[in-house]
């Protein structure tokens, strides 16, 4: 029995340990340290049963403990025949009665708070301010449309801090999961008409990483977005540039024009929007310049840009660009010389003052 | 002794009596080998799927090679490595647990396991026919019928066809336990491992119908240009997902529920005290057994089906937890004052309390429908059904395969090495999946091919990976253990752990027709209430007589083969329909075989009252 706890607790040592190491996760991520409103109330909710949980894990562990140090086979014993005991009543009631208590002070919030995490309506006196997005998930990356706003941009989501922000989440293809765990929990996107809602409402400002939650494809794991949460001001400021993008505008450098040309050329123009558009087959790329990673996953720069754009299979197998631009046939369907305008060109697409470095 | 039931020699007639038998102790060593084969496969998916995430951003494998190996990871561990050992463990001790001379439906026995055996190989031959399935064990639709490639119809075919033997098997259970127990063993005497078989045949029967539906419509959808699922074409996705988890949650419980009975087995027998509120234990399994079936949309709570559907299943969901707690608090007191002897299937129970207990606390956390929007296909969830399949399910696996073993093979697993594959697997299961509870609320969702590097993420990971290296070490010990004991070969008495159930009261391993004369029971633990008040052997209910045994047939393996070879021609006839001679030829083996079946009259044979006197059949 001394080996087994010497073991047990080693083991328990080395856990704590490691969860001290690891801590709780990068605040741009963790659903452990939340920064809005619908992680808030779950991580309350999610401590309560941690509560509950420990407190019963307590007793029956003591209870284990207990029973098989003090009950097991002494030597010499063998032959003993213990006491053939059919039950007990009372404990028997106790255990039955006392967790079905503790389950009902666990489950009397979860359906409170289910049904707060639902009411996705604006109060009467915000109706008119209220900003709702229509998000769409689409293999692999996220188009959103502000309602009444003439602004559609993709993969970062600009929001304004202390105001819940109302989505209306829909898919392309197959099934998504829209999730930014340290703003607010998860809703699937489903393709069709069968409409989903939630709320996101950010404390503080900040960029938080968002992830795709419902398998998807091979590029499931490559499917980040963020969430760019500004005070209200620079929200308003953003959403005013984003609407007044002009997108004949000639890029100041002799690269970035050709690579306009190329842009239009190569035919990235058939499936990429650039200025307010519906969803499309790619992502809208307005604000590509201010994106805080490329394609989700990569830093901004570049080296990285041209590699996504001559290697894009390497990048995001599965992805929809595959084999749609330049030559085909080619190792890599753009030129190095080719890759480089038409990066210079997406690179300085930024229209507007409010960066994801103002979130802060 | 008599020349008909001789024992044939040499390989070959070894194996066409294992091709041909009606045998419930051979059928079970025909699940055991073949469930232990897929359990090695999945096992070796699971170490490349930790492999690829030791470390961020990793190219080990590629991402379609990934989506395979995790489908068929899960697919291959729940359908065709925990069902069928569980069906090894159902086979081998539910007939002797009632005093039975075999199964209700020895022939349909042997198609169950036949079905499930070319279901299972049909779905492994995608590996090598262009690409595994690659849609998740749940095969979400429009993922799962869009998705290129054979890979999910092999899925479909090999699920549809294993599933039917499942449901076979299922009901073969069902009326054998309801009929042919042995005179006095009433329903309240039964031990608790017949009782949570047979709770869970009830649960196979009714659950398994909406997985053939299912899979069905998905079949027609692939196969045969159907729109069930496509919301462009005015079908419906979510319905998948429906059909999926009214199958998909009474699975976990067909899984777990026997090893629940199992476990009340092993405590009972290794404290030396009756099971501690048996009443309230059988309650409570046919409670489990019933709210199964009322939990399934909890699967479901970020779908959007609205707050009121998600507090009704919440609530549902948690309601479980009080029947699982009055087990556990039952399991603790049945040793409190016994004399608790630690051998080896002991020590895996002993350690599935603490295991499962911990995966039934993350249960009621995700049944929190508002939480489980963070929780949701996350790696917490993948902690979780860990813990409940790992520390139930698998856990109860190695103490009931160590537990039986005597009674399939007539010989001991060491109990030294068994310890010794206990310890790696054990702390090695806690390394792997306690750490992914955090994992998964630092923001990991589940079914990651990589994940990002800078993210908080890389020590979780690595801890895991390290983790499952422990557990495979363990599972390599339980085999060289095995190999160890088959070649040594000592053979034991009938009752080598001083049992109290039925099985114990016979020889082991057990003569071809078990009883030679059906026992009397006269109470809970028949075996232990004649060693205490008896004269330690069961009192026969029947003078000595003829024994009926049905023969041997082939034609199970026929039909099952049948639509084994149907199977490639109904997948295949969509590139080219010259292949539907295959599904022709594959439906004419099936259906001539049924036909056969039908008109040959097998009345089987008897073994003569002389003969038995003599001991035939008895090593």
């Amino acid at each position: 029995m001394k080996g087994w706890m010497g073991k047990s607790r080693i083991l328990l040592l080395l856990s704590s340990l490691m969860l001290f190491l690891a801590g709780c996760g990068d605040p741009q991520l963790s659903a452990l340290q939340p920064k809005g409103e619908g992680a808030d109330v779950i991580y309350d909710l999610m401590m309560l049963s941690v509560i509950i949980m420990v407190f019963v894990g307590v007793v029956v562990m003591a209870i284990y403990f207990f029973v098989l140090i003090r009950f097991r086979q002494k030597k010499d014993h063998e032959d003993y025949i213990p006491k053939q005991v059919e039950g007990n009543k009372f404990l028997e009631l106790l255990w039955t009665v006392v967790p079905i208590i503790l389950l009902v002070v666990l489950a009397v919030p979860t359906v409170q708070k289910t049904f707060m995490l639902a009411d996705t309506t604006p109060a009467e006196d915000k109706k008119e301010d209220a900003i709702t997005i229509e998000v769409t998930g689409k293999q692999y990356w996220w188009h959103y449309n502000y309602k009444g706003q003439e602004v559609q941009t993709s993969q970062d989501l600009y929001i304004p801090t202390g105001e819940r922000v109302y989505l209306k989440l829909t898919a392309g293809d197959v099934i998504h999961s829209f999730w930014v765990p340290s703003v607010a929990g998860k809703m699937d996107t489903n393709p069709g008409k069968n409409e989903n809602e939630m709320f996101l409402h950010a404390y503080e400002e900040g960029v938080y990483y968002g992830k795709c939650a419902e398998f998807c494809g091979p590029s499931h794991s490559l499917m980040d977005f963020k969430v760019i949460a500004v005070s209200p001001e620079e929200f308003d400021q953003w959403a005013e540039d984003m609407k007044n993008v002009n997108t004949d505008s000639t890029p100041e450098t002799q690269s970035a024009q050709e690579g306009k040309e190329l842009f239009k050329n190569k035919n990235c123009i058939a499936c990429h929007a650039i200025g307010s558009s519906p969803a499309a087959v790619g992502p809208n790329l307005t604000a590509f310049g201010d994106r805080v990673q490329i394609a989700g996953i990569l830093d901004n720069n570049k080296e990285n840009l041209i590699e996504w754009l001559q290697h894009p299979e390497e990048v995001k197998p599965g992805n929809k660009m595959t084999g749609k631009y330049g030559n085909t046939e080619a190792e890599v369907p753009l030129t190095d010389e080719e890759a480089s305008k038409i990066a210079d060109y997406l690179l300085q697409l930024q229209p507007s003052e409010i960066k994801p470095e103002d979130a802060q | 002794m008599s020349t008909a039931y001789a024992q044939k020699n040499g390989f070959f007639a070894g194996l066409w009596d294992y091709l041909t038998t009606v045998d419930h102790k051979k059928i079970a060593i025909l699940y055991l080998i073949a469930g232990g084969f897929f359990f090695l496969v999945g096992g070796i998916e699971a170490m490349l799927i930790r492999i690829q995430l030791i470390q961020p951003d990793n190219e080990f494998v590629s991402a379609g090679l990934y989506n395979q190996l995790l489908t068929m990871h899960g697919t291959t561990m729940i359908f065709l490595a925990a069902m069928p050992l569980i069906f090894t463990l159902m086979n081998i001790a539910v007939p002797l647990q009632i005093g039975a001379r075999d199964v209700a439906f020895p022939f349909l026995n042997s198609l169950g396991f036949w079905l499930f055996f070319f279901g299972g190989v049909l779905l492994n031959c995608s590996w090598f026919m262009g690409g595994a399935p690659d849609a998740g064990w749940t095969a979400y639709a429009p993922l799962s019928t869009t998705s290129p490639g054979h890979g999910v119809d092999f899925y479909v075919m090999g699920l549809q066809i294993s599933g039917a033997g499942t449901l076979i098997g299922g009901i073969n259970f069902l009326v054998t336990i309801i009929n042919m127990r042995a005179p006095g063993m009433t329903y309240m005497r039964m031990p608790l491992f017949t009782w949570s078989s047979l709770v869970t045949s009830v649960l196979i029967l009714f659950a398994f119908p909406a997985l053939t539906v299912g899979l069905f419509l998905m079949m027609f959808d692939r196969l045969f240009g159907a729109n069930f699922f496509d919301p462009s074409m005015g079908g419906n996705h979510v319905i998948w997902e429906h059909l999926f988890w009214i199958f998909g949650h009474p699975e976990v419980y067909i899984l777990v529920l026997p090893l629940f009975g199992l476990f009340s087995d092993i405590i009972s027998t290794f404290s030396k005290k009756r099971l501690f509120g048996y009443s309230a234990m059988v309650f409570a399994t046919v409670l489990i057994g019933f709210l199964g079936f009322m939990v399934w949309a909890h699967h479901m709570f970020t779908t959007g089906l609205g707050p009121v559907a998600n507090s009704i299943f919440a609530i549902a969901t948690m309601a479980i937890a009080v029947p699982t707690g009055i087990k556990i608090f039952n399991w603790l007191f049945t040793m409190w004052g016994g004399s608790i002897r630690m051998t080896v299937p002991m020590l895996w129970t002993v350690a599935f309390i603490p295991s499962f207990t911990l995966g039934g606390f993350g249960g009621v956390m995700l049944a929190a429908a508002a939480a489980d929007y963070q929780y949701h296909d996350t790696y917490f969830v993948v902690a979780h059904f860990h813990y409940v399949i790992v520390g139930g399910v698998v856990f109860g696996l190695f103490a009931g395969l160590t537990y039986w073993w005597p009674k399939m093979f007539g010989t001991m697993l060491n109990e030294k090495m068994g310890k010794l594959a206990f310890w790696p697997f054990f702390f090695g299961f806690h390394l792997t999946f306690f750490i992914q509870h955090f994992l998964g609320l630092m923001g990991m969702p589940r079914r990651y091919w990589k994940f990002q590097p800078d993210q908080g993420l890389e020590i979780g990971n690595l801890v895991s990976t390290l983790g499952a290296f422990l557990m495979a070490i363990g599972t390599i010990i339980f085999l060289i253990n095995v190999v160890i004991t088959t070649i040594k070969g000592e053979k034991v008495s009938g009752d080598p752990w001083d049992a109290r159930t039925l099985e114990w009261s016979i020889p082991s391993p057990p003569p071809f027709y078990n009883f030679t004369q059906t026992p009397l029971v006269r109470g809970l633990d028949a075996l232990w209430v004649e060693k205490r008040h008896g004269n330690g052997k069961m009192t026969p209910a029947e003078p000595l007589g003829d024994i009926h045994m049905p023969n041997n047939s082939f034609i199970p393996f026929m039909m099952s083969l049948g639509l084994f070879i149907a199977g490639f021609g109904f997948i295949y006839q969509v590139d080219n329909s010259s292949y539907l001679i295959l599904a022709v030829l594959g439906m004419a083996i099936t259906l001539l075989s049924m036909f056969v079946r039908s008109v040959k009259d097998d009345l089987g044979y008897h073994i003569h009252k002389e003969d038995l006197e003599k001991g035939a059949g008895s090593e």
